[in-house]
């Protein structure tokens, strides 16, 4: 099977889909910007932040990279702004409007 | 409308071609003559419906076509349960239960008093009961049936046999004499190497249900 | 060489399944399809095959797990009947758009209520759109031979869906009679090793099975899935000249029972269909043109076929052995008539309800069907289309 998710669009007929709707290949989500859906994000206060990483494993769309043991700045293109990211963090590092 | 028609021959199939009409006939004869139809009478928990299984089993063994198989309804020991056996020469097709048999069994004689056990039996026919009591005595509960009545004390047989009630094994072997399906010596043959299957795991009680079946076909009358 | 056995249905049908050895088999026991998993217990505790066998908590989670193993890669199956097909509904639609070609050996039984354990075909006729290839028998030889042939169907590549295959409750899943069997290694032969293309455990092709579909892919996605149906009858078709050369038996998508020259005919599915036969026999001896189409595949439906087959008759009488509650009859006789108006068919058509809940059907019965169209041809009127039989008035 062609792992082809590019060809998936409105344009896409039935006959370009795959059997069953099948999705071949890892990883695929990537390719698919979630971060379109909200029109507000969080945002990243890197000076209050004690590196605890306590935001990371919360985040629902993977959209906090951590490299050498310290987190790095939000995937906006992945990140919906669902804010359960705010809520973790114990030291304000993390802001977002309407999220307290 | 024809060249529609054989176009669409592909797609179905029909068990008789083309002269139909001579099949038929044929078929029409050997129907008449050679289809047995026999109902059994049992309560559930006695063994009627694997009686009625057995006996598909060693009709088909001397190459007959059968049918046996039983009518359900509530599941439940000793409810009264009723079994059925076509064997015929020719392939059978009908999948109805059997309203005129040639021959009924009536495993548990107490369903004389609540089941018409004689309705549909056909008058050249006859009915075999599982009794202590004597032919006349059964005779005055069948409605005035007109056809053959026979009898076999079918706990006596069991309990002498194989020290158990176990009704079906010897009523299995009347009915095989009573209408006439087999000789006595290749049913037995045949009984013995189906036991031999069928109690692989018990062997110990094959010699039981051998002499039951040998003390039945002496025993009904 | 065919071996001639004298079995039940149920046996029957778990002979195949043994000769075919499929890799899952998740169960759970619903009278009067149970004995086709306890047989098939018998056959892996004994080492006759090396199926995964797994005894689960209900039909839901069976037809679940029989999905799960088909994804994965699985050759996989499951049995049961009536309310067990109804629990398994949810799942039943899953496996028809995911595409998996996976068996369900069906043995027909009413649904509640009143509860009732006897054959009619409202378990599967309710199920007759959820995307399934649906096959049904007449006899125990029908139900193994179909069986034996259901993979080969299901997972051709063009087709690729669930394929259930249908018996009558108790009247052949509990009946014993004759059959031919194959030898097993004609079977193993026959039906092949199962090679899916995509599946959940390849590691070479990560996949993901299932995914939500928003209403942008939604239709494009079920026309998608028409299209295995679309290409299922021709499988059927090539399938069964393949098996015939094998076995010598021969099955199309239905079968005509002299009605090459039949002026009445009856439409039906399953093992009244013999009682019919029976009733036609009677009936031609008396020198009446009278003729039988039984239906073998009747998801896809094979209407041009039927409306063709049936194009020279004068009246029809379908036998639905379920009830539609459309007050115009059941779900055979919509698709038979459906077929028959887009042939532009003249034949008066009638549709019968019949053996609900194990009603017996007798030869008389059927007798008495073909006298009603007899009826109908003389007085060039149906009269009532949605008529009972054998109900008491």
């Amino acid at each position: 099977m062609e792992a082809d998710i590019s060809r998936l669009g409105l344009r896409a007929k039935w006959s370009d889909l795959t059997e069953g709707m099948k999705i071949a290949g890892a990883g695929t989500s990537r390719g698919f910007h979630t971060g379109e859906w909200s029109s507000v994000k969080p945002e990243f206060i890197e000076e209050k932040c004690k590196q605890c990483l306590l935001c990371t494993p919360v985040c629902p769309d993977s959209c906090i990279p951590v490299k050498d043991k310290k987190r790095g700045a939000f995937d906006y293109e992945h990140c919906k702004g669902c804010g359960i990211c705010v809520k973790a963090c114990p030291f304000g590092a993390i802001t977002m409007e309407g999220v307290n | 409308m024809s060249k529609q028609r054989s176009g669409h021959r592909a797609y179905g199939y029909c068990e008789y071609p083309l002269d139909w009409k001579a099949k038929q006939q044929t078929r029409k004869d050997k129907t008449m003559h050679n289809l047995t139809e026999i109902r059994w009478h049992g309560r559930g928990g006695q063994g009627a419906k694997t009686a009625a299984l057995l006996l598909a089993d060693v009709a088909f063994q001397t190459g007959k076509y059968v049918q046996g198989f039983p009518e359900y309804g509530p599941e439940r020991m000793g409810a009264p349960i009723t079994a059925y056996n076509r064997i015929s020469d020719t392939k059978i097709r009908v999948h109805s239960n059997i309203y005129d048999p040639q021959y009924v069994v009536v495993v548990d004689e107490s369903l004389l008093e609540t089941v018409d056990v004689t309705r549909g039996l056909k008058k050249d026919g006859a009915i075999l009961v599982n009794t202590q009591r004597t032919k006349e005595e059964i005779l005055l509960h069948l409605k005035g049936y007109e056809g053959q009545v026979f009898i076999i004390d079918a706990k006596k047989v069991s309990m002498e046999a194989m020290g158990k009630y176990f009704p079906n094994t010897p009523m299995l072997a009347a009915i095989v004499k009573v209408a006439g399906i087999m000789e006595e010596e290749t049913f037995l043959r045949e009984m013995e190497a189906s036991f031999h299957h069928k109690f692989a795991g018990k062997p110990e009680v094959i010699a039981g249900n051998m002499k039951a079946l040998k003390m039945a076909f002496q025993e009904v009358r | 060489m065919a071996k001639r056995d004298r079995l039940s249905g149920n046996e029957a049908v778990a002979i195949a399944l043994r000769q075919i050895n499929p890799d899952v088999f998740p169960a759970f026991p619903i009278t009067p399809s149970t004995e086709i998993p306890q047989y098939f217990a018998s056959f892996v505790a004994n080492g006759l095959v090396d199926t995964e066998f797994i005894p689960v908590e209900s039909e839901h989670s069976s037809m679940s797990a029989a999905i799960g193993a088909s994804a994965a890669g699985a050759r996989s199956l499951t049995a049961t009947s009536s309310c067990g097909l109804a629990y398994m509904w949810e799942e039943l639609y899953i496996a028809a758009s995911n595409r998996l070609p996976l068996a369900l050996a069906l043995v027909n039984r009413a649904l509640s209520g009143p509860i009732n354990i006897n054959c009619d075909h409202s378990d599967s006729m309710g199920a007759r759109d959820a995307g399934w290839i649906q096959i049904y028998a007449e006899n125990n030889q029908e139900a193994y031979d179909n069986m034996v042939q259901a993979y080969r169907i299901s997972e051709h590549k063009d087709v690729r869906l669930p394929i259930m295959i249908c018996q009558d409750g108790f009247i052949t899943s509990h009946a014993v009679e004759n059959i031919e069997l194959l030898e097993d290694v004609e079977v193993k032969d026959f039906v092949g090793e199962y090679e899916p293309e995509d599946y959940l455990l390849n590691s070479k092709c990560p996949l993901a099975v299932g995914p939500y579909s928003v209403t942008d892919y939604y239709m494009e996605a079920k026309r998608n899935q028409a299209e295995g149906m679309r290409c299922a009858k021709q499988v059927v078709l090539e399938v069964a000249e393949e098996f015939a050369a094998l076995s010598g038996r021969q099955y199309g998508l239905f079968e005509e029972y002299c009605l090459d020259d039949a002026e009445r005919a009856v439409v039906m599915i399953g093992s009244a269909a013999g009682t019919t036969k029976d009733a036609i026999d009677r009936l031609r001896a008396a020198g009446e043109k009278v003729g039988l189409l039984k239906i073998r595949l009747y998801r896809p439906f094979p209407a041009e076929e039927i409306a063709g087959a049936l194009s020279h008759v004068k009246a029809v009488a379908v036998m639905d052995r379920a009830e539609g509650y459309s007050n115009q009859g059941g779900p055979l006789g919509a698709d038979v008539m459906a077929a028959m108006f887009r042939a532009r068919s003249k034949a008066f058509a009638v549709n019968y309800v019949y053996g609900l809940g194990g009603r017996d059907v007798r030869v008389e019965d059927m007798e008495g069907v073909f006298a009603d169209l007899k009826k109908i041809v003389e007085d060039g009127d149906a009269g009532e289309t949605y008529r009972y039989l054998g109900v008491r008035e």
